[in-house]
């Protein structure tokens, strides 16, 4: 109700809240008041949404990780930092940990080259482009869960894909996909580059479009051939897409879950563990919430410097301040 | 935004929204000189991509044609004769059709109420002065760098203890809190854009701002909204690990998780899950077709890997 009054009240007048374009503040004003009191009825649904979900269980889970608690009872067994000395001396946990950086490592090395060099290749006139770039991102709208699930079933030993290979010439065994500690990491991370690389050629054909073709055109007309025009005129320009990819696909990969989740479940012998997957085990599945709040806490540190030292030194240019500020 | 050549385009003729529209010579002389290897070698790669993305998921559609015993005997052929029953036998559970309805409302609730929420905090956020302004947006963005996955056992003890577990809401709020960043990420250049000399003008034709926002900044932010509306909707609609630990059995469950369930249940029937499999994955494929572009254009935004 006092949204109307307010809309109508400060109708044509340059107080209330200002525009962003006007400069110097006029003196606060009651009808400026109302203009504050009507901004924050806008912010304050999803502020409260926001605080509930997101911030409020993020503070718990650092509270709950600082006790052994199964999630019923009362929360009074304080252990102080003894869940975060067991995660971190705990070789299944280190092992997963170090899968994540493996991903993150190789996402970035093969990926990321593999996505550019593509997405060059595509950025001319080619016939049924619209519905190339839409096969190509069909991977990316699928649910993890029903990806997972048509690789689990086609990988299975003697499987389809097995016979594919004997079809191609491949007549002896083959490797165990899904079942070798040895192999899995490697399909799973075959299987995550299936689902994230149309996404990322679709962002770097989307960022190719700002990059103006008279530029290349007046590097072909001196004489630069197509692997230099490439190389110093249009990789420079796509700095900023690039930049933005690597850091969704860093983050992407330190938080992996669903995809492990249902090909491997983690395994075999924690061969595929990943920190959320592990959180999950022990959290949801032997129901240790301390323990696992734990785990989601060094999760969320390791993303969260990753995501400060990456914007200090790489981003900066690019967000101004998105993330945080200065 | 992003600009395509539709199927049917000649491959020379830039579309007239593309940014390398020249007005002269179409197929300059440089290009011309000489027969360009790159083009038939693009197309052959683009080829490999597409069957590469596509292979598994005409797999899945195809053998959900076969009987179990036509899988076993050979892995990798083709139906012979086609069978139905297994899709048959997916509309036919009662199970698919609730998780599909609770897909559905979860998706729908979860995508009006980011959307709305987003607009109304973004609107202020992109063109209002105010104390705390740059502190909110500031902590909006700082989301992104929260993932589910720290809030998802807190979340757990929490809605159990509110008695929401198995209800549909305890989903939605969380997804709609999670959506929130990108959404006000995506929308606030987007409605800074709108000029100030409309507001004005509305102002002085004697509407409020609240007026202005429903009848003339809403209209106008349609691509955007659009945008991050197909966004989450899609997010929502793949989500796993939040209805999977909040919704637990497969009468609550949404799709993702009732499709897990059932292979599951039924490993067994092999070419069943392949059905169920492929039935599971025609909304998402059918809503990002028709949206392509929207969602395309929204990824240069910003997006959650």
């Amino acid at each position: 109700m006092a949204l109307t009054t307010t809309s109508t009240g400060s109708a044509a007048t340059a107080a209330g809240p200002v525009p962003h374009t006007a400069s110097p503040r006029p003196p606060r004003s009651r009808q400026q008041t109302r203009g504050l009191l009507l901004i924050w009825a806008f912010v304050a649904p999803a502020l409260i949404v926001y605080v509930t979900f997101v911030l409020v269980p993020v503070a718990l889970a650092a509270v709950y990780s600082f006790f052994n608690w199964n999630g019923l009872g009362a929360l009074d067994r304080f252990i102080g930092v003894d869940n975060y000395v067991r995660a971190l001396t705990d070789p299944i946990f280190l092992g997963a940990m170090m899968n994540n950086g493996l991903i993150v490592v190789l996402s970035l090395l093969i990926q990321g080259p593999l996505a550019i060099g593509i997405a060059l290749l595509l950025n001319r006139p080619l016939r049924g482009r619209a519905l190339i770039r839409t096969l190509i991102f069909v991977p990316y709208v699928l649910s993890e869960v029903v990806a997972g699930l048509a690789f689990r079933l086609m990988l299975p030993p003697g499987g389809p894909f097995d016979s594919f290979l004997t079809s191609l010439g491949w007549a002896g065994d083959k490797p165990l996909w899904l079942a070798d500690p040895d192999v899995a990491f490697w399909t799973l991370f075959a299987v995550i580059t299936w689902k994230y690389l149309g996404f990322a050629i679709i962002l770097m054909l989307a960022g190719l479009q700002g990059v103006p073709e008279e530029l290349s055109e007046a590097a072909a007309i001196d004489g630069a051939s197509w692997w230099q025009t490439q190389r110093h005129i249009t990789l420079p320009l796509l700095g900023p897409t690039i930049r933005i990819w690597a850091f969704l696909s860093m983050i992407g990969s330190l938080q992996l879950f669903d995809m492990v989740f249902i090909l491997t479940g983690g395994g075999p012998l924690n061969a595929t563990e990943t920190m959320a997957t592990y959180m999950v085990e022990y959290g949801n599945g032997r129901s240790q919430i301390g323990y696992g709040s734990a785990v989601a806490v060094v999760l969320f540190v390791i993303s969260l410097a990753i995501a400060l030292l990456y914007q200090r030194f790489v981003l900066r240019r690019d967000l101004r301040g998105a993330i945080t500020r200065g | 935004m992003t600009a395509t050549l539709t199927p049917g385009a000649a491959p020379n003729a830039p579309t007239p929204s593309s940014p390398r529209t020249r007005l002269d010579d179409p197929t300059p002389a440089s290009r011309r000189r000489r027969f360009d290897w790159g083009t038939p070698f693009a197309y052959l790669i683009a080829l490999v991509m597409c069957g590469i993305t596509v292979a598994p998921v005409i797999y899945v559609v195809i053998n959900g044609f076969r009987s179990t015993a036509q899988i076993n005997r050979d892995p990798a052929g083709l139906p012979d004769p086609w069978v139905v029953t297994n899709y048959l036998g997916v509309f036919s559970d009662p199970n698919f059709w609730t998780q599909f309805a609770n897909s559905t409302i979860v998706a729908v609730a979860t995508t009006v109420g980011v959307t709305l929420l987003g607009v109304m905090a973004a609107f202020v956020i992109a063109r209002y002065q105010f104390f705390g302004r740059t502190f909110l947006f500031s902590l909006f963005t700082a989301g992104l760098l929260f993932p589910l996955t720290v809030a998802v056992l807190p979340l757990f003890t929490m809605l159990r203890s509110f008695g929401l577990l198995g209800n549909l809401f305890a989903v939605i709020g969380p997804q709609i809190a999670f959506a929130l960043p990108t959404t006000i990420i995506i929308l606030v250049p987007f409605l800074r854009a709108i000029p100030a000399e409309l507001e004005d003008a509305a102002l002085i034709d004697g509407a409020g701002r609240f007026t202005f926002f429903w009848r003339v900044l809403l209209p106008l932010s349609w691509p955007g909204l659009i945008t991050v509306g197909v966004l989450a909707f899609v997010a929502s609609w793949n989500a796993y690990l939040l209805p999977l630990l909040l919704l637990g059995n497969p009468a609550t469950a949404t799709l993702p998780v009732g499709v897990q369930y059932f292979s599951t249940a039924y490993s067994q029937d092999t070419a069943g899950v392949l059905a169920f499999t492929s039935v599971a994955m025609i909304p998402a494929l059918l809503f990002f077709t028709l949206a392509q572009r929207r969602i395309v254009g929204g990824l240069t935004g910003a997006v959650k890997g």
